[in-house]
């Protein structure tokens, strides 16, 4: 078994583990790639309420140095469920550009 | 940031569920509060995919994938296991599709809730079999399309009162949750864990694909869900006390109009039909005030 990065290797049979047991997070697997729509945080309007915290399915949203709402871009799916919760609208979604 | 709910996470981004799915998020919310002393089983459901493929995990918790009519012996096993290696304060939990709940799991989710074992059973209700493709369950609405229930034949029958079924068993504690509301899905879940016994939870979780909705309206329609009374939030105690926690019982219910338009599974819908699932809804919603007694 080999490791790159946050990727697992199994190079020959006798490698893999005797039952099917967790090895490794899916955090390899960069869902941002997904996305079709980009939300982008006002930060001079966020009131650090929390609402799109709590609401999102795939755990992408931080608190920046102040408190402030910050999207994690690698696994941010683009759901828009925080564009459309925050009480404020600090949040708009773009059109992504491949 | 204000935080309302547990900041604890432990379930991992990267995960394959579709955007702005409600199961996803529902689980990510139950974990936060059960904690890492949990185990979980997953019988065949959305989740088993959202999981990610072997060897990885997007649950930070022991997870044992198990057969899709096994949900709830499954999590009894586990339970029986902790305890023989004296770790009894383990969460053994079952977490299943309306499927696997309402139609193939219902003996042994019966089975588990009669012996009362010491489990948590809770059930991600999308209200169709999502992951092999939107086939109608016994959980499915009527007036609904799936893939079985085309919209020259939407579904005939009303959804089945699972609810109803639980408390027939006297189970210390069941709850109706949504991941709209996680301040009140956490208080439930807080008082759950001190029950030893069979803990049986429903929650409603929008399926953007599914449903033929926008993902961004996934808490919106949970909302709309409770505020139109088709899915009110209460709990029972002992199959007996009921306990409305939303809507409130002395305000007028929202027109079930505004959540049904919101999906394109009821597109097809006439007058009439809203008609008779807005009667249904008023029914349902008496005789549950009637049962807490408000
Ligand atoms: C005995 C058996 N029959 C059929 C299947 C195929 N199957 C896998 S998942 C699934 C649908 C599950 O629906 P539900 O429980 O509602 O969960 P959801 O996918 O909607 O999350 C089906 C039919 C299976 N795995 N095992
Ligand atoms: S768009 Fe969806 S996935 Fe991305 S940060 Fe907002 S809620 Fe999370
Ligand atoms: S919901 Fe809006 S105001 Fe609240 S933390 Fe997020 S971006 Fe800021
Ligand atoms: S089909 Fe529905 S329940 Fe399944 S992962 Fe997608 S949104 Fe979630
Ligand atoms: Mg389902």
């Amino acid at each position: 078994m080999k490791r790159d990065g946050k990727k697992i290797i199994f190079e020959k049979e006798s490698d893999l583990p005797p039952n099917a047991m967790s090895l490794g997070t899916t955090e390899f697997n960069e869902t941002g790639s997904w996305r079709n729509e980009r939300p982008v945080v006002d930060k001079a309007k966020c009131i650090s309420c929390g609402i799109c915290w709590k609401y999102c399915p795939d755990m992408s949203i931080k608190e920046d140095s102040e408190g402030k709402a910050e999207i994690d871009y690698v696994f941010c799916k683009g759901c828009g469920i925080c564009a459309a919760e925050c009480p404020v609208k600090a949040i708009t979604m773009i059109e992504e550009e491949k | 940031m204000k935080y309302s709910i547990p900041q604890k996470e432990l379930m991992n981004p990267g995960h394959l569920a579709c955007q702005g799915c409600g199961g996803a998020l529902s689980l990510r919310l139950v974990l936060k509060t059960l904690g890492e002393n949990t185990i979980l089983t997953f019988p065949a459901c959305c989740w088993s995919v959202i999981d990610g493929p072997f060897p990885y995990s997007s649950v930070k918790v022991p997870l044992f994938h198990t057969a899709f009519e096994t949900a709830a012996i499954t999590a009894a096993g586990i339970k029986a296991g902790a305890k023989k290696v004296e770790k009894e304060y383990v969460n053994a939990v079952a977490w299943a599709g309306d499927g696997g709940t309402y139609d193939i799991g219902i003996q042994a989710l019966s089975g588990a809730a009669e012996r009362n074992d010491d489990i948590f059973y809770f059930v991600y209700d999308n209200e169709a079999y999502m992951n092999t493709g939107v086939q109608r369950s016994s959980a499915t609405p009527k007036g609904a399309w799936t893939t079985t229930t085309p919209t020259t034949f939407p579904k005939a029958e009303f959804k089945k009162d699972l609810d109803a079924i639980v408390a027939a068993h006297y189970v210390p504690y069941q709850a109706t949750a949504s991941p709209s509301y996680p301040e009140d899905l956490t208080k439930k879940l807080e008082k759950a864990v001190k029950i030893r016994g069979f803990k049986f939870f429903h929650i409603l979780a929008p399926c953007p694909p599914g449903w033929k909705t926008n993902p961004e309206d996934t808490i919106k329609l949970g909302k709309l869900a409770v505020e139109s009374g088709i899915f009110p939030l209460y709990e029972i105690e002992n199959g007996e006390k009921y306990t409305i926690n939303m809507p409130s019982p002395k305000k007028d219910l929202k027109p079930v109009n505004e959540y049904l338009t919101k999906q394109g599974r009821f597109r097809h819908l006439k007058e009439d039909d809203v008609k008779t699932i807005q009667e249904y809804v008023n029914k349902r919603w008496e005789k549950l005030k009637r049962l807490a007694g408000v």
